[in-house]
């Protein structure tokens, strides 16, 4: 398949009172057409705030301070965050789904004007043929009579109905690219499943591509093709579901699969977990991140900066001095 | 203490707590919300029972019933033997010496303006465990080395601590009085993944370390809670649909919601979810104030047959301590 988007050492920081925070520090990764990738991390990882970049979704005091972002040939980041440009690919082309459905919809509109708003903005459709299309995009994400429920305000909708309400609007200007921010997490079990059903079908029949970004591993080993595991801001190790589920090779992604119980554990399988805290980001020193956590650490760790991704197996990359095989 | 050794901690016999719903200037009540509907269980000493289900099951509501911190409606909670549902207020202060509740938020659960030290120290001073100052301090200085806190750290306020270790501090309190029995209530849904196996560690580690601690471990993440407890019951729409040794949960479900539940949650590993069986439930669940008929997961239940309707199926003995509610297996 085709590469439908590159990052290439994107870089965005805040500045704080107390210091720089480089939220996002060099990552780079593709995407390739109709595929399903998963970006991985604990809360303050950069995995979030990586995908706001790539939509110029950051604002003051937070900047994007470099890197590309090749969509179609062009670099994204070259565009005004406001202009003309950027609005066409925002929402459009790139869509998103945000994980809150409670506060990601406007309270006092209807569902209808929500969705129809998109479609006359970017696909300069008449009130009728937007309404229309509307309807259809609801009945496509399963939500039923959707002919009586697109006047319904989004607290008439449950939080999985909303969710879905998010699905369509994303699939509304048939994207190139959906990105999902964490889009089941505050939702039940079995409402989760059902949503993540659904956006693995709309990504088929709508051959989109899509960025999940979540912290739950079980998610993207169902769904993603391939992962990214994020740690402190970068990239520590990449590859397919396979080699990183099969063969983990970085000390944080080996500990992360150890320090969460599985539904399969035999009886009396003790968690493994990663001792001390994720590390604060404010004025980070050069070393890797994970060193004052880390098991398989080396003298050569401390001395030299943050180490490169480099693969160990064809498209299997890790950020890491250390001969983890072994263990 | 030793003859009790193998008695049950807790029983709860068909417990229903309803809130009624009240409407107008006379507060007239309209209905009830049958939080929680005829539950029956019991824990047994150093035993852990898992209640999970999704939002909305009622099984908070249990666990504060449990507390005493709501009367039930109808039921019986006998707790050491004794029905805790008819104690009057000042006797159920006593017997919440011996109980204690973990809470899911430990950023909320904490009072901001008093230090971790007088956190931790407060169920003592309020069930008189301690006589002197100097016991208070040794007290509250061992229990901050048990939860694997630094007992200088004392004097700190919470926002000081992160939030694997304020949930830390919560554990410490919970085991002031030195308890029987701990409700936690989703005391990890809100750390990171990484520091969620630290608090699950911990929580065994002192089950092991302590005798007679029993766990009432309520939670939605099925993993985690088949991880902790010896048993597990499965809870929909206020009641108990499956109960089952941790064990035999994941290898032979029996209930079809909790078949359902199970394959909604994926297995970190491409190579097993390769071959899982999936159901995903048409829906969502129905309000507590209006159930359905008979079984309340019939309208969602890929089993589901007319008579499903009729009747609410009792939970049945299938053997070896494995309970179900359904008529059709």
């Amino acid at each position: 398949m085709a590469e439908l988007l590159k990052v290439d050492n994107l870089v965005t920081q805040f500045k704080t009172e107390s210091g720089l925070v480089k939220a996002v520090d060099g990552i780079s990764y593709y995407l390739d057409e109709q595929e399903i990738i998963g970006l991985v991390g604990e809360s303050g990882c950069g995995k979030s705030v990586s995908q706001l970049s790539i939509m110029q979704l950051i604002s003051a005091p937070g900047e994007i301070a470099g890197g590309e972002v090749t969509f179609e040939g062009q670099d994204l980041l070259n565009f005004r965050a406001n202009g003309p440009e950027m609005r066409s690919v925002r929402g459009a082309k790139i869509a998103m789904i945000f994980q809150e459905p409670m506060t990601s919809l406007n309270p006092v509109l209807t569902i209808g004007q929500q969705l129809t708003e998109m479609l006359q903005l970017h696909m300069k459709m008449n009130d009728d043929a937007a309404r229309k299309r509307a309807i259809e995009l609801m009945n496509i994400v399963g939500i039923s009579s959707a002919e009586n429920r697109i006047d319904d305000y989004p607290h008439h909708f449950s939080g999985g109905m909303r969710q879905r309400v998010m699905i369509a609007m994303a699939l509304s200007c048939n994207p190139r690219i959906i990105i999902a921010d964490e889009p089941t997490t505050s939702l039940d079990v079995t409402t989760q499943a059902q949503l993540l059903e659904l956006m693995k079908d709309m990504v088929q029949r709508f051959r989109t591509s899509l960025v999940i970004v979540t912290h739950n591993l079980g998610v993207v080993a169902r769904y993603a093709q391939r992962i990214y595991i994020m740690y402190a801001g970068r990239i520590v190790e990449s590859g397919t579901i396979k080699d990183i589920f099969g063969k983990p090779r970085h000390p944080y992604t080996i500990g992360l699969l150890k320090c969460i119980p599985r539904l399969d554990e035999e009886e009396g399988t003790k968690l493994v977990p990663i001792e001390g805290l994720p590390p604060n980001l404010i004025n980070m020193p050069p070393t890797c991140a994970f060193l004052p956590r880390c098991s398989y650490r080396l003298d050569k760790c401390a001395r030299e900066p943050w180490p490169p991704l480099t693969p160990v197996n064809g498209n299997h990359f890790i950020s890491c001095y250390a001969d983890t095989k072994e263990k | 203490m030793n003859q009790k050794r193998d008695d049950d901690i807790l029983d709860i016999q068909d417990l229903k707590m309803y809130f009624p719903v009240t409407r107008g200037l006379l507060r007239r009540k309209v209905a009830d919300v049958k939080a929680v509907d005829g539950v029956n269980f019991k824990l047994k000493r150093d035993e852990t029972l898992g209640l999970v289900g999704e939002s909305g099951c009622g099984k908070t509501t249990v666990g504060r019933c449990v507390l005493g911190l709501y009367r039930p409606t109808e039921g019986k909670i006998l707790f050491e033997g004794e029905d805790i549902t008819t104690f009057p207020e000042k006797k159920l202060r006593e017997v919440r010496s011996n109980m204690a509740l973990i809470f899911q938020d430990p950023y909320s659960s904490l009072d901001p303006r008093q230090s971790a030290g007088s956190i931790v120290g407060e169920p003592l001073k309020i069930h008189q465990m301690v006589l002197t100052k100097g016991e208070y301090r040794d007290r509250v200085e061992q229990l901050f080395h048990v939860v694997g806190l630094d007992p200088s750290m004392t004097d700190r306020f919470p926002h000081e601590f992160s939030g694997g270790q304020r949930q830390r501090i919560g554990v410490a309190r919970a085991l002031a009085c030195d308890p029987d029995l701990i409700v936690c209530d989703e005391p990890i849904s809100a750390l990171d993944v990484s520091i969620q196996a630290q608090i699950i560690n911990l929580l065994e580690e002192l089950q092991d370390r302590t005798q007679g601690l029993s766990y009432l471990f309520i939670a939605h993440d099925l993993s985690v809670v088949r991880h902790i407890s010896d048993r597990v019951a499965v809870m929909y729409l206020g009641r108990i649909v499956e109960i089952c040794k941790s064990r035999v949960l994941y290898e032979n479900p029996l209930h079809p919601y909790t078949r359902a539940l199970l394959s909604a949650i994926p297995i970190p590993d491409p190579f097993v979810e390769e071959t899982r069986e999936r159901i995903i439930l048409k829906g969502e669940v129905p309000s507590p104030l209006n159930p359905p008929p008979g079984c309340s997961f019939h309208p969602r239940c890929f089993m589901a047959i007319p008579e499903c309707s009729q009747a609410v199926p009792p939970l049945r003995d299938i053997g070896d301590g494995h309970e179900v509610a359904c008529i059709r297996v």
